[in-house]
């Protein structure tokens, strides 16, 4: 019981979204990635430590417990200074996401504008269920594994909400009722 | 002119600059502290009590309990052109500032007031207390902590008798098993950090640390790297709460039932400065004890619970005398006589006395005494050397290497000889004080299969105790008064926590005792104070000695021009400014 609590910590649930990214491996590409990064920061390689995990997230659409010791040897630092950071940051994620990952903006201007009601209609469309959302665990992944959804602070628009970021494309003001149009605009 | 100049007073910046100091005005007191001392050790220095969870002298200071909050004033800045203006006394008047400073983290400056009590710092005081408590669990009564815990200490002092918070509470991982000798319970934890801080600073094995984020934020380990440096049980001392808990302690007494004595270590040369806390017969944990020469505020856990060896089913609590190959249980009297009379059988050549680095100064000087009065020569002691480990333990594991040294003279190299005059018949019979001759010398039963008698005292019924004629129960290290010198050639008190297990002496009275018996002359030394007396006496390096002289932090007797390796890195620290130290 107790060490399933501090497994927790590194844990990845599965999700139907991993069949879209690759597994974690340590591979000449990623190294080459990571080394040069670290080399940005002559002073301290700990510094490095929140661009490596860009780098694994980037790529593997999540930081899992193997990214985390790897991340932390190649900095010789402790693993649990790799998951302070990870659990820190409401965007890295340790499991995966859908294909698509949908970033819907809540602070209050978007909320203002629709925004809940976007995230609803989102949500009905790509047949996610977001009661099982916990603190622990802020995205769904639809069953089909293509599509996820979170919200998001402020995404710096709020002149035109709601707003939302797909992946890495930035979208404004979608209406609640234009919800499948954006869906549409990412087909797996 | 230049003259006319001169004649004018001082004022007290210059007075206090001069000597590298600065005025501050502490609640309506001026006072003058070094240059650069931390706002909290100000005002310790003027003895107010600033409540604080995450400052520790020893640690940097990240400043984020916010319990240590006080107003700061500075004198006005002057306008441009114009002179600072001071008054009668000659300071500037202080110009407070409405918001209040952490004092752990800021530095005193010339003319500063700090005000340590009022409005403002009772307001954020409770404010803060009121913040940490909005999540803590109330389960005071079965919490090892209650009773020397900070916070129910500054609750009682600056917290509200009730709770105004209605929602619901964040519930984080209880009975968490970080490590093989600490608990930890994440609802207890304020976030003060000082645990994540001692294990990156001091015990340099980083594995604690932080997830999560704001009011979610945990205390925890990655679960392959989990707690299990031999420093990390001096996290729970450091947890102002109890969410770091010991194994070995949890759930054992209520620390208010517990009595503690000041003691030392004597599982290796370093001697760590401890308290013993027991309850009747019982220890139930030893902690360190701040010494800044020596150990600083940190033991090594497998030296904290050594204790435990002391406690065993197998301790000697009575005199015995072996009759037909049984040992006999018999009195003191009896016992002391039977020694006492075996050995006037034997020339003074044929007898040994294999003593111990591990005694007292006061049981060596005795063991000396008795050596004399039997006129043997053959005096040993045996070496443990183990590995130091770069911190506070020392490659040598006997508690008073130096004491034996500087009493008995070197003695390590006679335990070769008395080996060899045991196997050719020259050696007849052994005395064996506080040493198992199997364990750590080495000897075998062949090397005692030509001994006629075999005399020993020792705590635990070992394999020597099992071949010696006359066995004679000593007293732990908690049961006794006494004193070592140390690898830094700095003399320290043991004292006495418990009284010796069942009819067991301590060691002192035992040789006292056998050199009555075997001179039949009272010899005046009833108290150890006395013993200590004729040691100023007689060994150079003890003249003027006395246990009160000794005191709680003990005294530089010898250089030995060791370092201990934790305390060099600290004193660097310190003087860096990272800590205070």
């Amino acid at each position: 019981m107790s060490q399933e609590i501090l497994e927790n910590n590194v844990a990845s649930e599965p999700t139907p979204g991993e069949k879209h990214f690759p597994v974690f491996a340590v591979t000449d590409d990623i190294i080459a990635l990571a080394d040069d990064r670290i080399s940005h920061y002559p002073e301290s390689k700990l510094s490095a430590v929140l661009p490596l995990i860009h780098i694994v997230q980037h790529k593997h659409g999540f930081v899992s417990k193997e990214a985390i010791t790897w991340i932390a040897e190649k900095l010789e630092i402790e693993p649990m200074k790799v998951v302070s950071v990870v659990t820190f940051y409401p965007g890295f994620r340790q499991s995966a996401p859908g294909k698509f990952h949908y970033r819907v903006c809540r602070t209050l201007s978007c909320a203002m504008a629709g925004s809940y009601e976007l995230m609803d209609q989102i949500c009905e469309i790509t047949g996610i269920d977001r009661s099982k959302l916990s603190h622990h665990h802020p995205i769904v992944v639809s069953p089909c594994g293509v599509y996820s959804v979170e919200f998001a602070e402020c995404l710096a628009s709020c002149g035109t909400g709601p707003v939302c970021l797909v992946n890495d494309d930035f979208h404004e003001n979608i209406k609640p009722e234009n919800a499948q149009d954006l869906i549409n605009q990412y087909k797996a | 002119m230049s003259d006319q100049e001169t004649t004018t007073k001082l004022l007290p910046k210059d007075e206090a600059a001069a000597k590298g100091l600065v005025n501050v005005h502490i609640d309506g007191n001026w006072i003058q502290v070094p240059k650069g001392t931390r706002m909290i050790e100000a005002c310790k220095i003027a003895e107010k009590e600033v409540p604080h969870y995450c400052y520790h002298p020893k640690l940097t200071s990240p400043g984020n309990c916010r319990m240590c909050l006080v107003q700061m004033g500075m004198p006005p800045r002057p306008a441009p052109g114009a002179d600072p203006v001071f008054g009668d006394d000659g300071f500037q008047e202080i110009g407070w500032m409405p918001r209040p400073v952490i004092a752990c983290a800021n530095t005193v400056a010339e003319n500063m007031g700090i005000r340590t009590t009022g409005d403002l710092v009772e307001k954020t005081r409770e404010g803060v207390m009121e913040f940490l408590l909005i999540n803590h669990p109330l389960d005071c009564p079965i919490c090892d902590q209650a009773g020397e815990c900070s916070l129910q200490e500054f609750s009682v002092e600056h917290g509200r008798g009730q709770s105004r918070f209605v929602e619901d509470k964040v519930k984080k991982p209880k009975n968490v098993d970080i490590g093989p000798r600490v608990n930890l319970d994440d609802e207890r934890c304020i976030m003060c950090s000082r645990c994540i801080r001692f294990m990156d600073e001091v015990a340099e094995d980083a594995v604690l640390g932080f997830s999560e984020r704001g009011t979610h934020t945990t205390v925890t380990c990655h679960p392959d790297r989990k707690l299990d440096s031999n420093y990390g049980m001096n996290t729970i001392d450091l947890c102002p709460v109890g969410a770091l808990t010991s194994k070995d302690f949890r759930f054992q007494m209520r620390v208010w039932f517990l009595k503690e004595t000041k003691s030392i270590d004597v599982n290796c040369g370093t001697g760590c400065n401890t308290l013993i806390w027991t309850r009747g017969s019982q220890i139930y944990r030893v902690t360190p004890r701040r010494n800044d020469e020596v150990n600083s505020e940190w033991m090594p856990d497998s030296h904290r619970l050594a204790f435990h060896e002391v406690q065993g089913d197998n301790r000697l609590t009575d005199p015995m005398i072996k009759v037909d190959d049984k040992h006999e249980i018999t009195d003191w009297h009896t016992a002391n006589t039977a020694v006492a009379d075996a050995l006037k059988q034997f020339e003074p050549s044929e007898i040994a006395i294999i003593a111990s680095a591990r005694q007292t100064n006061e049981e060596l000087f005795l063991t000396h005494t008795l050596a004399s009065t039997l006129g043997a020569e053959n005096i040993a002691t045996v070496e443990r050397i183990g590995e130091a480990d770069g911190k506070l333990i020392s490659a040598d594991r006997n508690p008073n290497t130096n004491g034996a040294k500087l009493i008995l003279g070197e003695t390590t190299k006679k335990l070769d000889s008395i080996k060899a005059g045991l196997n050719d018949g020259s050696v007849k019979a052994l005395i064996v004080l506080s040493e198992d001759i199997f364990e750590a010398a080495g000897f075998s039963h062949d090397d005692l299969a030509n001994a006629e008698l075999v005399v020993s005292s020792h705590i635990i019924a070992n394999a020597t105790a099992k071949v010696s004629d006359i066995v004679l129960p000593g007293a732990s290290f908690a049961e006794k008064r006494g004193s070592m010198v140390n690898v830094l050639g700095r003399l320290q008190r043991l004292n006495q926590a418990l009284q010796p297990a069942g009819n067991a002496r301590e060691d002192w009275e035992i040789i006292r005792d056998l050199i009555l018996a075997l001179t039949g002359e009272p010899n005046d030394l009833y108290m150890i104070e006395e013993v200590v007396k004729v040691i100023a006496e007689n060994i150079p390096a003890f003249e003027g000695m006395t246990f009160s002289k000794i005191g709680e932090q003990g005294i530089k007797l010898i250089e030995t021009g060791v370092e201990i390796p934790l305390l060099t890195k600290e004193r660097e620290r310190a003087s860096a400014g990272i800590i205070v130290g």
